[in-house]
């Protein structure tokens, strides 16, 4: 069976930055399954719905989920203690698919950031280019020093790192890498994905939409793809995506 | 150990479990968590002559207790359905049900005969999906034009034929009654109660389509009555659907009237709910001595 609900151990707990929090599950199953790219769904009490996050990083034994606080659901899986149990959908989706030799640009913006990590960790030549809103945002720059060749970190209002965006700074390595895979909010993606076209790079994207099943069953997280004789089709993001090639993409 | 059996229509259910139509595809993927056959029944997603893309996302909202949805009928058609999924379907032992909407009485009638020569075991019309303009909802809010498409399609369907009722009318048995009168073999309900859900930050609807339909536990207490209301004025089975999510739901539709149930958005959160709500149906069933899931239905006694 390819599908498996585990209730997954919380072993480690801390908030990260103002109302992000980063999880350490304990989940073998899972764990060692899970790829770069893929995400878990998670069930909260007293919700009728789960909530999707990505896959951040992952060991034989254990998984890794950064999440931001939106709504009530974030809320009640934050107030979570380590010890509990979590009830995770997992592994879920398409994920990166990395060459390892290759010079690959792994760009995060904002809570996007999370999933490039594990994604990142595939490659031998990895570049992270990680944007966010200001240095109070700004998460997880140390793990990808230790996963990355280099690491470049922007922020929107320049006070920390390099005042711009991620698109300006693959502007100016485009030339010397291979390819590029992308999390982060729409505008972002589509800019990234017309720096790469116009380059002629190799661009992935992951992508999000709200999710009921989240393995393709209820048909209610369409987005707008190419399907392969280049017709618009509506696909699904849990389980054609949430990784897509940019150019599948109908921007 | 209780009998878990039912029959609608001469067609017999190993147990009265049905996944809900929309909520479960064509079975493949809740297929790669347990053998189909945990279910009764599989309720397939609406299918309409031609393919539809659906509506744009979102598609989906959460609610209080509950979701809102718009897909829009996002389907492959009815021939894609019988070349591909519906011999799949067939082998995992357990009762298939097309799901059919329609613009048109055409529509209705040429699917229902295409699928009168497959072996699908039931055919549901639905004529109930509010999230689209010409879904069939037309066909199914008055006691006239319920009765019409029932006369009309019955005349091309040599399957059992279920109607599958909306809840967005005034007079559900009266609509229910006509549906009998014109040959229906069996009703089943509710399908969503239309609903709206606005963010207050942007002032825009959450889903797309401005409304969508609403399910889970919200509604259950208005399927409850109206399952109820429905089973005491008509011969024919009722199928009870609406919001269970647990067991204890499960038997309460049926006390209600429900002589077999449809369960949909509980499978988002805990896919293994049909297996759940049929432990607990038997046990329930032992412990009070009664051999079997048929002697709960229309047990209601009401005041
Ligand atoms: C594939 C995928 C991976 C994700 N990975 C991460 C991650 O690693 N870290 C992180 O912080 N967030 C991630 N998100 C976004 C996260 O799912 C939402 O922020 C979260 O569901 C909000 O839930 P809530 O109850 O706090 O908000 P509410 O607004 O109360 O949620 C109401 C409903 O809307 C849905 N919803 C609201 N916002 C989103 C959104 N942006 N995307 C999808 N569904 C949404 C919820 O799941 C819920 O069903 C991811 C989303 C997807 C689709
Ligand atoms: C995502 C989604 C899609 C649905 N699609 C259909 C459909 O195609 N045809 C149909 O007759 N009902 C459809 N329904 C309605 C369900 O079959 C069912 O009537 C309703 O959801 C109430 O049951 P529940 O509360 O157990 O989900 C859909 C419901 C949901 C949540
Ligand atoms: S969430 Fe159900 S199909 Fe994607």
């Amino acid at each position: 069976m390819k599908y498996e609900i585990v209730n997954a151990t919380l072993l480690k707990k801390e908030e990260i930055a103002t109302g992000i929090f980063d999880f350490l599950l304990e989940c073998p199953s899972v764990s060692k399954k899970a790829l770069a790219g893929q995400f878990v769904h998670i069930a909260v009490p007293s919700k009728t719905l789960r909530r999707p996050i990505s896959i951040c990083d992952a060991d034989e034994k254990t998984i890794r989920i950064v999440f931001q606080v939106k709504g009530e659901g974030t809320k009640i899986l934050s107030e979570s203690k380590v010890g509990d149990k979590i009830d995770i959908l997992a592994p879920l989706g398409h994920g990166f698919s990395v060459d390892k030799s290759q010079k690959i640009a792994f760009i995060g913006g904002g809570i996007g950031v999370p999933p490039m990590l594990y994604s990142a960790r595939q490659c031998d030549n990895a570049v992270a280019i990680l944007g966010f809103r200001n240095k109070k945002m700004v998460i997880l720059e140390k793990d990808f020093q230790e996963v990355c060749k280099e690491v470049y970190v922007a922020t929107d209002d320049g006070s920390y790192g390099i005042h711009g965006f991620t698109s300006d700074i693959l502007k100016k390595i485009i030339d010397e890498i291979d390819g590029v895979c992308a999390c982060g909010p729409m505008p972002m993606l589509k800019v990234i994905a017309g720096i790469c076209k116009e380059h002629d790079k190799p661009c992935q994207v992951s992508l999000e939409e709200r999710m009921g099943c989240g393995i393709g069953a209820c048909l209610v997280c369409a987005c707008k793809t190419y399907d392969k004789d280049g017709n618009v089709e509506h696909s699904h993001v849990c389980k054609k995506g949430p990784v897509y090639n940019a150019e599948e993409v109908v921007w | 150990m209780a009998d878990l059996k039912v029959n609608i229509a001469g067609v017999e259910f190993q147990n009265p479990v049905i996944g809900a139509s929309g909520t479960v595809g064509f079975g493949r993927e809740y297929g790669e968590f347990y053998p189909l056959s945990v279910f009764g029944g599989i309720s397939c997603k609406g299918i309409t002559l031609q393919p539809r893309q659906g509506n744009p996302a979102p598609r989906i909202a959460e609610t209080p207790s509950g979701m809102l949805n718009a897909v829009g009928l996002q389907n492959p058609g009815v021939d894609h359905f019988i070349q591909n999924d519906l011999s799949w379907l067939k082998e995992q032992n357990t009762v298939v049900i097309a799901n059919i909407a329609g613009n048109t009485y055409e529509d209705y009638c040429q699917m229902a005969e295409k699928l009168s020569v497959t072996d699908v075991d039931m055919i549901e019309l639905n004529i109930s999906c509010p999230n689209v303009k010409s879904g069939g909802v037309q066909f199914g809010t008055s006691c006239e034009s319920v009765g019409a498409i029932t006369k009309a399609v019955r005349q091309f369907c040599k399957k059992p034929l279920i109607i599958k009722l909306s809840p967005n009318v005034t007079d559900i048995v009266s609509i229910a009654k006509s549906a009998e009168y014109e040959g229906a073999d069996a009703i089943s309900m509710i399908n969503t109660l239309t609903g709206m859900r606005i963010d207050i930050h942007n002032r825009r609807p959450i889903i797309r389509n401005n409304t969508g339909g609403l399910s889970g536990s919200a509604v259950f207490p208005v399927a409850v009555r109206m399952v109820c209301q429905v089973a005491q004025a008509v011969k024919i089975p009722v199928i009870g659907m609406g919001g269970i999510t647990t067991w204890q739901d499960a038997v309460e539709m049926m006390i209600a009237g429900a002589s077999a149930l449809q369960i949909g958005t509980v499978l988002f959160k805990d896919p293994y709910a049909p297996v759940k709500i049929n432990e607990g149906i038997s046990q329930f069933l032992d412990e009070n001595n009664i051999s079997s899931v048929t002697e709960l239905t229309g047990t209601v006694k009401l005041w």
